[in-house]
């Protein structure tokens, strides 16, 4: 039983290990989900409903408002 | 002067053409790569040739690369949705919310299990359970691409949801009608067909290199003779499934089909244009030429939209005005219709926050009425529902007439293949290579025509892109515009320097 978990991770590691263009490719997959998640995500692209009503009332009245407001297309 | 400064909304949907053009670099790549990897890695369980192993590897290792450059672009679209696309996003969340989800996990575990043995497990697990994970990647990747494509059909027809006021949401009514729509049938079946047909340009494209380079000549070869199969039975199918695209279109958007073909005054027998250079001063309802010249194939589009060469098409400004001997209800008087639809959501609105329960049931009762016509409410001219003309005409025909060219290249590479003289073809050797790029340009072009032919609209006939946008300042979607521009190069310039160096050591590695 205990086998079977060492034998994933042993495949997983020396996989990691053999890597060859992989680690340059998992290195930009780091940076990259770095600077989606920690940048933009965090400091750029907040959700603009749930940043700014605290209940899905509000948000749906919010919602509803700007639908019933506004008649422009573009 | 005021007409030229750009809004919010037109940054928020250059922000997302970007994303989503960028992220479709990667896609159709990973989607047929992923199964001319598992064709070559059957050919090598099946016939125990190393040759074949080899060139396996090389081709999995360029997918590997596209793969990861590519991976999580998709997600900076919902990340726009949540913050440029608000409104949308909110209404929409019901219908797409959950589907999505389930596909970031299937994909995730996807990813976890089945390209670890791809890539890690050569020399680890039996040859059958590699082959068996190689064709999991490839089943996978592409069922992976089905919501995403579904959302998109159900964006262009709305079908199988009901309109809730109260909570300003579309709410999925009919779970089989929304994942089974034609219209999400065929984005399907054409979007992963053209895939297919890219992947094999650029394995056709890259091992011409090779013939030129006088490198690899075997390998090159044997790539080529698979993937110009694969792309010629791929190419019959874009075909195919384009044809019912376009027929789908014809029945469900056809204001976008007139602008496919730039056609502004209805007419039995309509031609499609075979070539054509688009007058850029003509607008619906005037008097101007539509074109400066064009050469017309007569009844192609009629036969095109509704199957009978003799039918009549509707143009642009029968869409547009209407056109009461045709009985066609133009936006102009569904306008109408949707500024009562408006009326009427404002009156429940109101008469919900009142407590008038009476006001309120006849207010809904009206509204249900109206509701079909709920976006045209939101115009204020009945030109503002023709998308631009000239780049959907543009981009359709460029589109079309690569996709004719394609099958012509791989027919040319298999008789040169089995005459044996395909490493003498310089010239066709030169297409094949530059044609991975023509393939590229035709993925784009189609996804243009999908989506600047649908303008004005998020959901057809129901909101507007202006309406579905969230109210911020114009400079913050600049500012991230230009973030996305630099991280998007940078990610790019990366990939095809990766895999230029990876081409360069070829087979061999």
């Amino acid at each position: 039983m205990t086998a079977l978990p060492k034998q994933l991770y042993l495949f997983y590691r020396d996989g990691f290990r053999s890597m060859v263009v992989g680690r340059t490719l998992w290195q930009i997959i780091a940076i990259k989900l770095f600077i989606l998640f920690a940048v933009l995500k965090l400091f750029f692209f907040p959700n603009y409903l749930e940043h700014n009503f605290n209940t899905e009332r509000d948000r749906a009245g919010h919602v509803l408002e700007n639908l019933t407001r506004t008649p422009s297309a573009r | 002067m005021g007409e030229h400064i750009l809004t919010t909304v037109d940054w928020a949907r250059a922000q997302f053409a970007l994303t989503a053009m960028y992220h479709w670099i990667f896609v159709p790549l990973t989607l047929g790569l992923s199964f001319l990897v598992a064709f070559f890695e059957s050919i090598y369980v099946k016939t125990g040739n190393e040759e074949w192993k080899k060139l396996t590897r090389f081709w999995m290792t360029l997918f590997g690369i596209n793969f990861a450059i590519g991976v999580a672009t998709g997600i900076i679209l919902e990340f726009q949705f949540g913050t440029n696309w608000s409104n949308y996003s909110w209404m929409v969340g019901d219908i797409f919310g959950a589907p999505l989800a389930i596909e970031g996990i299937f994909a995730f575990f996807l990813e976890a299990t089945f390209f670890a043995v791809m890539f890690f497990g050569w020399h680890r697990v039996s040859k059958g359970f590699h082959l068996f994970s190689t064709w999991m990647v490839a089943v996978g990747s592409n069922l992976s691409a089905v919501w995403i494509l579904v959302a998109n059909g159900w964006m262009q027809f709305p079908t199988g949801m009901a309109f809730n006021p109260d909570k300003a949401r579309f709410e999925m009514q009919n779970f089989w009608e929304v994942a089974l729509s034609p219209v999400a049938v065929h984005k399907f079946t054409h979007a992963t067909s053209s895939a297919f047909l890219l992947a094999s340009l650029f394995v056709v494209g890259i091992s011409a290199l090779f013939l030129l380079q006088e490198r690899h000549q075997k390998m090159a070869k044997r790539s080529m003779v698979v993937a110009a199969v694969f792309g010629f039975i791929a190419s019959v199918f874009v075909g195919f499934t384009g044809d019912e695209a376009a027929f789908s279109v014809a029945q469900r958007q056809p204001m976008k089909l007139a602008a496919m073909e730039g056609l502004y005054v209805g007419q039995e027998k309509a031609p499609i244009v075979a070539m054509g250079i688009i007058n850029s001063s003509k607008k619906p309802g005037d008097d101007l030429p539509a074109f400066y010249a064009e050469k017309k194939i007569p009844g192609l589009l009629s036969l095109l939209a509704n199957r009978d060469p003799n039918s009549f098409v509707p143009g642009i400004n029968d869409l547009a005005f209407g056109n009461a001997e045709r009985n066609i209800i133009g936006a102009e008087q569904r306008m109408v219709t949707g500024k009562i639809a408006l009326a009427e959501l404002a009156h429940y609105k109101y008469a919900k926050e009142t407590g008038d329960a009476a006001q309120a049931a006849a207010a809904l009762a009206l509204f249900e009425q109206h509701k079909g016509d709920l976006g045209y409410g939101y115009l204020n001219n009945p030109t503002e529902a023709v998308p631009p003309v000239p780049t959907t005409f543009y981009s359709f025909h460029i589109m079309v007439v690569l996709g004719t060219l394609f099958p012509l290249i791989f027919l040319l590479v298999l008789y040169f293949a089995f005459k044996g003289t395909l490493e003498y073809q310089r010239w066709l050797n030169l297409a094949c290579f530059f044609s991975i790029f023509l393939g590229y340009v035709a993925q784009q072009a189609g996804w243009v025509v999908a989506e600047v032919g649908r303008q004005p609209w998020a959901i057809q006939g129901l909101l507007p892109v202006g309406v579905a946008s969230t109210n911020i300042a114009a400079s913050n979607v600049q500012t991230t515009f230009c973030m996305f521009l630099a991280l998007f190069t940078a990610l790019l310039l990366a990939e095809i320097r990766i895999m230029i160096k990876q081409i360069k050591i070829g087979p061999e590695a």
